[in-house]
């Protein structure tokens, strides 16, 4: 008989080791799913791995990919830290980008410097007060922020279609619902020449090192993982509970919409309603194969990145339908939950009687 | 003005309405069985994609429809004991074991049907559930003719709706499973397994939840289409906060959300384009947050929802 | 007829059962042997086996060696399967535990009949079963509201349906685990009664109690488990309360009393004060505490000292009647409360206490995190925080593994001496200790009492909320009793008897506190 025994503190090793772990038994079940379809496995992985990391110009796709998920990711990691169930970064997202085309496609002329700090303020803030709602029904009525949260990004959606078929209509568009291109005072500067890898990247990665520090060193941080961990507890050692989550719920709303400034400003440089193929829901596959760790998002949003390119590279070569990568990273989620256990406990050989 | 009143004496407009609300009565009956046992099963929109896929494709395969009921309400069980193992078992987080159970079924639906059919442009499609046409229903007015247009399906979520209560309610296993919603250490001290009623509670719940899917390619539309449950799973969960876990209650909230769904789809066509289309389409969406946070005050949730049982630690 | 010992055969048999934990052996080679009839105290420290050992009883856990016998209806002593809590059930064991099982949405009736019938079937023989289950409470005194939902039901019905649910399934041997602890003494009266009832019809009963007073009135035999070792196995008379202590500690136990207090200005005032909700509401309070004195409130839990210490701890503010806490008037938040200069101490320390997956450290400067020494703009300084937790953890002999370790690591003991280092941090002039010592052992208790002592005697007003009277009466210098909401005057402990507190916690008699309340 195998029984379960309380780990005391998981040594660093495992706590890196099983994330990784974790990530590539989802990869090893999709590839068996794979070849139960009857595509050739090896080829696929192979195909997968040039893809994603095969060249420069993979490498530069997988990083472009990566800009936007590490901070779904941090957004994610941040409100589930304080267990504040954030599943909006979808939407918050879309808000972001709405916000950084309303602003940066020339309906304000500011001095050329200030452009792209301005969107890319914008697109937070449009975030984070998005997800100030859902956080204060949350801290004062209790309402559970779930299904506010999800509920809500089929509304914003619906809201960015009405704008780019009204409002924000490009009117140079041809008649296709998008937006006004952002001016090129406010477009985020390429990294490579001929790559669409741009300074997205950079905020991203600053993000990631702010959370990491926001967590560790600040008494905000403090208050935020207090309440995480014992929210009733916080409230009697004297944190304001509801204030701390309304704070965490706008920090996150802000990552998330600031995502969806850099896939504007950066990359496409106007907004479609098909922006983000899903960029808010993975970021809680990011979050959680990282750990909530905000530097560990890091490279678990390279992974994820990387399968998304990857399995596009391999389903044009092999005629696989490229929601391959999208079962990959619902599977990666399942499989790190289950190695989350590990993290906690570990498995013991108990003599039966 | 009396335009906007007409249409709520229309029977086509229940009749819509009663359709709308048919896999919302499966998914909020299915969602109310699992968290009743204390559970959370937020893998509910992906299940409705996997039931509607399954039992759509059964039958596009040749399999009778209601077999193909059949094998949708089997995929959901799947999914629901896959949760089970993760939360029930493993004591894992409800939200997220959840939310990647969703994202799992639907990529998996979505793959599977892409495998299927690597290169369709128009959906194929099946010969749906007919309407049963019980004449003698006509004499009603408006209810009559909106009842007789509805499928076996529609009545099977009614019949189900009177079982769930019933079985909650009056028998020993609806006793046991609202324990172990509220005191799983109650159910455990007499005897009874805390994990096995809360997996079949799960298996079961799951299992409504799918029909509830197949309802839509097998009897509202004859095909599968990407994104067709569209947040209907979400809009579930909290239909059961505002129903307050009650089956009666969950009937009706399903059909007043129906009701008000098939009500700004008409007034839609009566703003003749004024009104941008969205925001109509927002309201469903809305009316649900709303809904949540008129019942916010007084929910009285399963006491155990959400909490893992392990032994020995009580 | 306790002297004289049992008159019926063993249904009982627990042979040399042997626990272990990792490195923790929590059951060593314990034997017990129990008559139908028989009515056995378990004794024994926290953490001496009592509970691993009925567990191992219950098929909860699976015993490394030994053997458990329970005789067959035929009155042959069979094996028993371990691991199995229906095969324990089936054999007639039935349980009583500390925190109910019950299913407080459903009704009393309800709780009993679950699992009894058929699971997938329809509830027929429900008629039957109510007639049986009240001929059961006709016989022994154990009468409940059958109807009534468990969540609308008081402490002691809810433990009367524990009993009859045990009851209901022809159970022969029944354990009780600390079943006074929520009871008044008048209730626990009530119980014993009952038990020694059903005890004249053959059940055999294992009653687990740390109340010494108890064990001696109600048990014919004592067991007493110390550090998972059988240390003493003896009829009952003949024994007394310094005996049994002793057995149980292993050495000489003195019951200290306070020094006499010099009680200065006010720290806690209240006039007619109202506050909380439901039943736990406390209705118009009148107390005034007094730097430099303890004042002890006796009560069953349940009966609006949460309410009281709400009020003191910032989580509640007043509905009427005034309030003066350490010269501020009215209610407050915790975080104002604790700069006004009051410590505090949670009443549960896992929901209300501690962040277990936070460090030592944090944990201890969680109330100071943004003050300094311990952050500055905002930002947190490591080595001050470090320093103040190496500095508590020395002065209040905390056993962890380190100022960086989780806090979930340690054991209940050392989480409350953390939280008192806490409390008691920067002197504070108005204390509030809730049920200070519930659940620790006997060495934890006496730190936690000593440095109670101390700060009142250098000046701070402690409010002790305490269902122990033992506790009470080691520490208070005024005591009140708390009843349905409200609150007693003050009588001094000196003039005092357990009886009389006693009386006043059931709500019959506060004439000893001078007043109708």
């Amino acid at each position: 008989m195998i029984r379960f025994e309380p780990r005391a503190q998981p040594s660093l090793l495992l706590r890196i080791a099983i994330p990784i772990a974790s990530a590539l038994s989802a990869l090893l079940l999709s590839l068996v799913i794979l070849a139960l379809t009857g595509t050739p496995a090896s080829r696929a992985i192979g195909l997968l791995l040039a893809g994603a990391a095969g060249s420069v110009f993979a490498l530069t796709e997988t990083l472009t990919r990566a800009t936007p998920l590490i901070l779904t990711g941090l957004a994610a990691a941040i409100a589930f830290r304080s267990r504040l169930w954030n599943i909006g970064a979808e939407g918050q997202l879309y808000a972001g980008a709405l916000a950084a085309v309303a602003i940066g496609s020339g309906a304000i002329e500011g001095p050329p410097w200030l452009m792209l700090p301005l969107v890319c303020l914008a697109g937070a803030l449009a975030g984070g007060l998005l997800m100030l709602g859902p956080a204060l029904l949350k801290a004062k009525l209790s309402v559970d922020e779930v299904v506010t949260t999800l509920l809500l990004n089929f509304v914003v959606l619906l809201f960015v279609q009405m704008m780019l078929e009204g409002p924000l209509k490009d009117p140079m568009g041809m008649g296709w619902p998008q937006s006004a291109p952002i001016v090129d005072e406010a477009a985020l500067p390429k990294l490579v020449a001929q790559m669409r890898l741009h300074a997205g990247l950079i905020i991203a990665l600053v993000a990631a090192l702010l959370v990491a520090f926001l967590q560790r060193a600040t008494v905000l941080g403090f208050e935020m993982r207090a309440v995480g961990g014992n929210a009733s507890a916080a409230a009697f050692a004297g944190i304001p509970v509801a204030a701390t989550l309304v704070k965490t719920g706008f920090l996150s709303g802000a990552l998330a919409g600031l995502a969806g400034a850099g896939e504007v400003a950066g990359l496409k440089g106007y907004l479609t309603s098909d922006l983000s193929p899903g960029f808010g829901y993975a970021g809680i596959v990011v979050a959680m194969l990282a750990a909530l760790e905000p530097l560990a998002v890091i490279p678990a949003a390279v992974f994820i990145a990387g399968i998304f390119v990857g399995a596009d590279t391999m389903s044009r070569s092999l005629g696989v339908s490229n929601y391959f990568a999208d079962l990959v990273v619902a599977l990666s989620l399942l499989c790190v939950l289950v190695g989350s256990l590990f993290l906690r406990y570990r498995l013991r050989r108990v003599e039966t009687a | 003005m009396s335009e906007a009143f007409e249409i709520l004496l229309q029977a086509n407009f229940w009749a819509a309405a009663i359709r709308i609300a048919t896999p919302l009565i499966f998914g909020v009956l299915g969602a109310l069985i699992c968290e009743r046992a204390g559970v959370l099963n937020l893998g509910i929109e992906g299940i409705f994609v996997a039931g509607a896929m399954a039992g759509w494709l059964s039958v596009y395969l040749g399999l009778p429809l209601w077999l193909g009921v059949t094998v949708a309400a089997m995929a959901g069980a799947c999914l629901g004991l896959l949760h089970g193992c993760l939360t029930v078992v493993l004591g894992l987080s409800q939200h997220v074991a959840g939310i990647g159970i969703t994202l799992f079924a639907t990529s998996a639906a979505y793959f599977g049907y892409r495998v299927a059919f690597p290169a369709v442009t128009t959906p194929p499609r099946i010969e749906p559930f007919q309407p049963l046409g019980l004449g003698f229903l006509d004499a009603v007015p408006i209810l009559g003719p909106a009842l007789s247009q509805q499928t076996a399906l529609t009545w099977l979520a009614f019949a189900v709706v009177g079982l769930t209560a019933f079985v909650l309610a009056k028998t020993p296993l609806g006793l046991a499973i609202r324990a172990v919603g509220d005191n799983p250490a109650s159910v455990d001290a007499q005897g009874l397994s805390v994990a096995g009623l809360r997996m079949g509670a799960l298996a079961a719940g799951s299992a409504l939840m799918a029909i509830g899917g197949a309802f839509l390619t097998m009897s509202a539309f004859n095909a599968f289409f990407f994104g067709m449950i569209n947040g209907r799973g979400w809009v579930c969960i909290a239909l059961t906060v505002f129903a307050s876990w009650r089956p009666g209650k969950a009937l009706l909230g399903a059909l007043l959300f129906g009701a008000f769904d098939a009500y700004q789809l008409r007034l839609q066509t009566l703003a003749g384009g004024v009104v941008p289309s969205q925001l109509f389409l927002m309201l469903p969406y809305l009316l649900s947050i709303a809904a949540l946070i008129l019942v916010a005050r007084k929910a009285d949730y399963p006491r155990a929802l959400m909490k893992p049982y392990i032994k020995g630690e009580r | 007829m306790s002297a004289e010992g049992p008159a019926f055969a063993p249904v009982l048999a627990l042979r040399g059962i042997t626990k272990r934990f990792g490195a923790l052996t929590a059951n060593d080679a314990v034997d017990l042997t129990l008559h139908g009839g028989e009515i056995v105290a378990l004794l024994g420290e926290n953490g001496a086996g009592k509970t691993t050992l009925m567990n191992i009883l219950l098929g909860h856990y699976l015993a490394d060696q030994g053997e458990v016998s329970v005789a067959s209806p035929e009155g042959e002593l069979r094996p028993l399967p371990q691991g199995s809590p229906l095969a324990a059930l089936n054999a007639g064991i039935g349980m009583v535990h500390q925190h109910f099982t019950l299913a407080e949405n459903l009704t009393g009736f309800e709780n009993i009949v679950l699992g009894l019938e058929p699971l997938f079937g329809l509830a027929r023989g429900r008629r039957a079963m109510r007639r049986t289950v009240e001929a059961l409470m006709a016989r022994t005194g154990l009468v409940v509201r059958l109807d009534l939902r468990v969540a609308e039901l008081g402490v002691g019905e809810r433990q009367r349906i524990e009993i009859l649910k045990a009851l209901s399934r022809r159970t022969r041997i029944l354990v009780l685990d600390e079943p006074t602890a929520v009871l008044t003494p008048q209730e626990a009266e009530g119980l014993f009664a009952a038990l020694r009832a059903l005890a004249a019809e053959g059940l055999g009963i294992v009653f687990i109690s740390h109340k010494l007073d108890e064990v001696l009135a109600l048990s014919q035999r004592l067991v007493v488990l110390r550090a998972g070792r059988k240390v003493a196995d003896r009829p009952t008379v003949g024994a007394d309360r310094a005996l049994i202590a002793q057995l149980m500690v292993g050495e000489e136990v003195e019951v200290e009393r306070p020094a006499p207090a010099q009680p200065g200005p006010a720290a806690l005032e209240l006039q007619r004060v109202s506050a909380g909700s439901g039943r736990t509401r406390l209705i118009e309070a009148t107390l005034i505490l007094r730097q430099g004195e303890i004042v002890g409130i006796a009560g069953v839990s349940g009966n609006g000292q949460s309410s009281l210490a709400g009020l003191v701890a910032g989580l509640l503010g007043p509905d009427s009647g005034i309030m003066t806490v350490l010269g501020r008037q009215g209610g407050a938040s915790p975080a104002e409360r604790r700069r006004d200069g009051v410590g505090r101490l949670a009443e549960d320390r896992h929901r209300d206490g501690m962040v277990g997956d936070m460090t030592v450290a944090e944990n201890l400067v969680i109330e100071r995190r943004g003050e300094r020494p311990f952050s500055h703009l905002g930002l947190l300084r490591p080595k001050a925080i470090r320093a103040a937790a190496q500095d508590a953890i020395a002065s209040y002999d905390i056993r962890c593994p380190g100022p960086d370790a989780p806090l979930r690591l340690l054991s209940g003991g050392n989480i409350q001496k953390l939280l008192l280092a806490r409390a008691l941090a920067g002197a504070p002039r108005l204390i509030l200790a809730n049920q200070p010592t519930r659940g620790l052992d006997i060495g934890a208790t006496v730190s936690v009492h000593r440095r109670l002592r101390e700060a009142a005697e250098a000046g701070a007003a402690v409010l002790l909320i305490s269902e122990d009277l033992d506790e009470l009466f080691a520490l208070s210098h005024r005591i009140a009793v708390i009843h349905g909401g409200r609150l007693t005057p003050t009588a001094d402990a000196d003039r005092l008897s357990a009886a009389e507190i006693g009386l006043a916690m059931a709500g019959e008699a506060f004439s000893a506190f001078g007043a109708a309340a």
